[in-house]
C-alpha cells in the first residue's frame, strides 16, 4: 500500500477492526494461533505449527482454518501455546502443545468440538484493548 | 454432538490440594446420575492465578467464576447452571464480599494481571501491521500529530505518573520536556532495548510480540521533543526480536507512519536500529550513547544528562522498551485512566519475567502496588516441590534479595528500594531452601566481575576484590573479618562508582547479609552450607547400611573415584571427588548422602 493519510488510516482501522471482530479471515471461520515468541519456539512451537497444518490436512480441515502466529502470552511454564478460536466453541488457550499432541487437538476441538483435557490455560489478564 | 457448556476445574498444585480432583470427579459424577453428561464436558485447566481462593471452577461459556469451591458443590453446579442455566450466585468471585449478587466487572477484575504494556502480545501476529491498527494502533498518534501540540503531549505524559520502567524510575515526562527545552535544531529519541539483567526478557517479549507499539511510541516521543530521528539500540543475541523490528520498521514505513511527512501532517521521523554485541554496560545510558556512536561502551559522568547533551552532542530522550510501550496507551485512554492505576508515586503496570524456583513461571503485567505474595503465591502459583520460600531477587544483579516478612509490602519504585532491593528492569527471581545466599551472591559478582568496563577504580577492583572475598568464604577459607570488609567495599562502591552498574553491584551482597548473616557465619565458622551449593563444602559418602552394591554410581560417576566389590556397599574415594552429584542423583536407594 502506498503512503496513507489520515482519512485512509482511519477507514483502514475501522475496516480491519471489523475483520478482527467477525474473525473471519478468506471465508474461514476458524482461527488456531500459534504463540512463536522465542520461548515458544524454544519449546517447540515451529514443530507444532507444522504439526497442525498436516492435521488439519488429514481431516480435510484446511479449507475452514487459518493457522496463525502470534506473539509471547506469558504462560512461559506451558510453552508452546495455542489459542482456539471457532464459532459455538468459546475461545480456549492450551498449552505443552508440542508437535505429538497438535494432531489430538485438531480432532478433539476442531472436528469434535470438545476441549483436549489437561491442557487448557486462562487467558492471564483482561483485554484492555476491548474493555 | 455438541456440548452446550463446558466446566474447567483447576488442576494447579494449589487447587489439587484444595480437593479440586475430589470436585472434578463429582462433576463428572453428578453430569452422569443427572443424565447431562452429553451437554457438559468437564475438563480440568492449568492453574488460574488466583490461588488464595482456590480451588476455582470456571464454566464456558458463560464465563462463570466459582471460587472456594467444594466437593459438595458440584451438584448444584450441574443441577442449576447446567440444567437450568442459572449461576450459582452463592460461589461467584466478589470483589466487595458485601454485595450480594457478583457485578460483571468483579468477575472480569479476578485477575491479578492487568496488561497495558503487554496489551498486544499473544493477541496478534506481530509480523502483521494491519492487525495493530485494527487494535488502536496508531491511534495516539494520530492524536499526537493532529489534535494535540508538543507541549500537551508532555503535559499529558507528565500528568499521566509515567515514569522510567528500566529502574530508576525517572519520570518520562520531564525527560521529554528537559530535551525539547534544550536548545538545538538536531535532536534524538533513542530506545533502550539493551535487556541485560540474567534472568529477564521483557522487552524482549514485548517487542517479539508488539514491535508497533515501540515504534508509534518513538515516533510521538519525536514529535513531543522535536527529534526527526531514532536508534533502537538492541542487543544481537535477540534475533527474533530484531526480525521482527525490520518487519515492522519497513511496513510503517510503506504506510506512510515512518519517514517523511508523516500521514500528511508535515512531521518527518525515522528510525534505524543499531545492534550492541551484548555488553551489560551498554544498558547505561552513557554507555550506550557511546557505542551508538560507534565508541567503546563505557559510561561518562552526569550531569550534563544525555536530554541537554546526548548522541553526538545533541539533546537526547533515551527511553526504555517497557516506558515507550506504555505511551500509545496513555494518549489514547488518557492521563487521568492511566493514573488511576497503581499507587501514589508508582502509575500503572510493572512487566516482570518471574523465573526461579516457581510453579508457573512466566512473562507477567501486574498494578503497581501489587505485593510480592500475590506475584509469588497467586500467580506464580507457589513454591515448586512445596520447598519453603527463601527470598526473591529483584532488578537482577543491582538488586537485593527481598524475605518472607516483606513480601507483604506493596511493589511501588520507592518500597522496593526501601528494602534494600530495586525495582530494575523487572527479572524476578525466586529462591527456595535449597538456594545458598553465598553462592548467589558470588554469581551475581563474577557477572558484574565481567561486565565492570573498568573505567572507575570503584567499580573495576570493588567488584573484584567483593568476588575474591565470597570465593573464599564459598570453599570454607572465609574469616570473620571478611564479612566487615565486604560491607565496608561494598559501601564504597555503592558511594564512589561511575554509573549504577558499580553502583548497584554490591546489592546482591550486602542485601543477603543483612537478612542472611547466620549462614555466611555458617560458611566461615561451621565450613558448612546448609543448601549443599558450595562444592567445596559438601561431602558425598555411602551408607553401607543402605548401599545394596548394584553398581549404578560407580558407573555414572565420572572421575571415578567410587569403588566396591558387586552386592557389597561401595566407597566414595572423597579425595578425588569433584562433588558432581552424579551418584546422589543416580542412587535409587538413597544410599549416597550429602552433607
Amino acid at each position: 500500500m502506498a503512503k496513507m493519510t489520515l482519512d485512509q488510516l482511519r477507514a483502514l482501522r475501522a475496516q480491519k477492526q471489523g475483520e478482527l471482530e467477525k474473525r473471519n479471515v478468506e471465508g474461514k471461520d476458524i482461527q488456531v494461533i500459534v504463540g512463536m515468541g522465542t520461548c515458544g519456539i524454544a519449546a517447540g512451537a515451529k514443530q507444532t505449527f507444522d504439526a497442525i497444518v498436516a492435521a488439519l490436512e488429514k481431516h480435510n480441515m484446511t479449507g475452514k482454518v487459518v493457522v496463525r502466529q502470534t506473539g509471547c502470552m506469558g504462560l512461559c511454564y506451558v510453552e508452546p501455546t495455542v489459542e482456539v478460536v471457532m464459532p459455538d466453541m468459546p475461545p480456549v488457550i492450551y498449552g505443552k502443545m508440542t508437535s505429538d499432541v497438535a494432531e489430538d487437538l485438531v480432532v478433539k476441538h476442531l472436528v469434535e468440538h470438545s476441549l483436549l483435557d489437561s491442557h487448557i490455560f486462562d487467558r492471564p489478564a483482561i483485554d484492555i484493548v476491548k474493555h | 454432538m455438541a456440548y452446550k457448556n463446558f466446566i474447567l476445574v483447576c488442576g494447579g498444585t494449589g487447587c489439587e490440594s484444595s480437593r479440586s480432583d475430589e470436585i472434578y470427579k463429582n462433576l463428572l459424577k453428578e453430569a452422569e446420575a443427572l443424565g447431562v453428561s452429553r451437554d457438559v464436558q468437564v475438563v480440568k485447566t492449568g492453574c488460574f492465578g488466583f490461588c488464595e481462593k482456590g480451588p476455582i471452577v470456571k464454566v464456558l461459556p458463560s464465563e462463570s467464576f466459582y471460587v472456594e469451591v467444594k466437593p459438595e458443590d458440584a451438584h448444584e453446579i450441574i443441577a442449576e447452571q447446567v440444567i437450568k442455566g442459572r449461576e450459582v450466585t452463592r460461589l461467584l468471585y466478589r470483589k466487595d464480599k458485601k454485595s450480594d449478587t457478583a457485578r460483571l466487572e468483579d468477575i472480569e477484575f479476578y485477575q491479578k494481571q492487568f496488561r497495558i504494556v503487554l496489551r498486544n502480545c499473544g493477541v496478534i501476529n506481530p509480523e502483521s501491521i494491519d492487525e495493530y491498527i485494527a487494535r488502536t494502533g496508531y491511534k495516539a498518534l494520530e492524536k499526537a500529530l493532529f489534535e494535540m501540540t508538543p507541549e500537551e503531549i508532555i503535559a499529558e505524559v507528565k500528568a499521566s505518573g509515567l515514569r522510567g520502567r528500566g529502574g530508576a524510575g525517572f519520570p518520562t515526562g520531564m525527560k521529554w520536556e528537559a530535551a525539547r527545552k534544550s536548545p538545538g535544531d538536531v535532536k534524538y529519541i533513542v530506545c533502550n532495548a539493551d535487556e541485560g539483567d540474567p534472568g529477564a526478557y521483557m522487552d524482549r517479549s514485548t517487542i517479539e510480540g508488539d514491535p508497533h507499539s515501540i515504534l508509534e511510541a518513538m515516533v510521538i516521543a519525536g514529535r513531543a521533543v522535536g527529534a526527526n530521528f531514532g536508534y533502537i539500540y538492541i542487543r544481537a543475541e535477540y534475533p527474533l526480536a530484531i526480525e521482527r523490528l525490520k518487519i515492522a520498521i519497513q511496513q510503517a514505513k510503506d504506510y506512510g507512519l515512518l519517514g517523511k511527512d508523516i500521514l500528511g501532517s508535515g512531521f518527518d521521523f525515522d528510525i534505524e536500529i543499531r545492534l550492541g554485541a551484548g555488553a551489560f554496560v551498554c544498558g547505561e545510558e552513557t554507555a550506550l550513547l557511546q557505542s551508538i556512536e560507534g565508541k567503546r561502551g563505557m559510561p561518562r559522568p552526569k550531569p550534563p544528562f544525555p536530554a541537554i547533551k546526548g548522541l553526538w552532542g545533541k539533546p537526547t530522550v533515551i527511553n526504555n522498551v517497557e516506558t515507550l510501550a506504555n505511551v500509545p496507551v496513555v494518549l489514547t485512554r488518557g492521563a487521568n485512566w492511566f493514573s488511576s492505576i497503581g499507587t501514589e508515586k508508582s502509575k500503572g503496570t510493572k512487566v516482570f519475567a518471574l523465573t526461579g524456583k516457581i510453579n508457573n513461571s512466566g512473562l507477567i503485567e501486574v498494578p503497581m502496588g501489587t505485593t510480592l505474595r500475590e506475584i509469588i503465591f497467586d500467580i506464580g502459583g507457589g513454591i515448586r516441590n512445596g520447598k519453603k520460600f527463601k527470598g526473591v531477587q529483584t532488578g537482577g544483579p543491582s538488586g537485593g534479595i527481598i524475605v518472607e516478612k516483606d513480601l507483604d509490602s506493596p511493589i511501588s519504585y520507592e518500597s522496593l528500594t526501601a528494602l534494600g532491593s530495586m525495582m530494575g528492569s523487572g527479572g524476578m527471581i525466586v529462591m527456595d531452601e535449597d538456594d545458598c545466599v553465598v553462592d548467589i551472591s558470588k554469581f551475581y559478582m563474577a557477572f558484574c566481575v565481567d561486565e565492570s568496563c573498568g573505567k572507575c577504580a570503584p567499580c573495576r577492583i570493588g567488584t573484584k576484590q567483593m568476588h575474591g572475598l565470597l570465593d573464599k568464604i564459598s570453599k570454607g577459607q572465609g574469616e570473620d573479618s571478611d564479612l566487615a570488609k565486604l560491607e565496608q567495599i561494598g559501601k564504597a562502591m555503592t558511594k564512589a562508582s561511575l554509573c549504577m552498574l558499580g553502583g548497584s553491584a554490591a546489592n546482591p551482597t550486602l542485601s543477603t547479609l543483612r537478612h542472611f548473616r547466620d549462614e555466611y557465619l555458617e560458611h566461615i565458622h561451621d565450613k558448612k552450607c546448609r543448601a549443599g551449593k558450595c562444592k567445596d563444602l559438601v561431602i558425598y559418602e555411602i551408607d553401607p547400611a543402605k548401599c545394596i552394591g548394584c553398581g549404578l554410581c560407580a558407573r555414572r560417576c565420572p572421575v571415578p573415584c567410587i569403588t566396591g566389590e558387586k552386592k557389597k556397599p561401595h566407597v566414595i574415594d572423597g579425595s578425588k571427588c569433584i562433588k558432581c552429584g552424579e551418584c546422589y542423583a543416580a542412587c535409587k536407594f538413597g544410599a549416597v548422602i550429602k552433607r
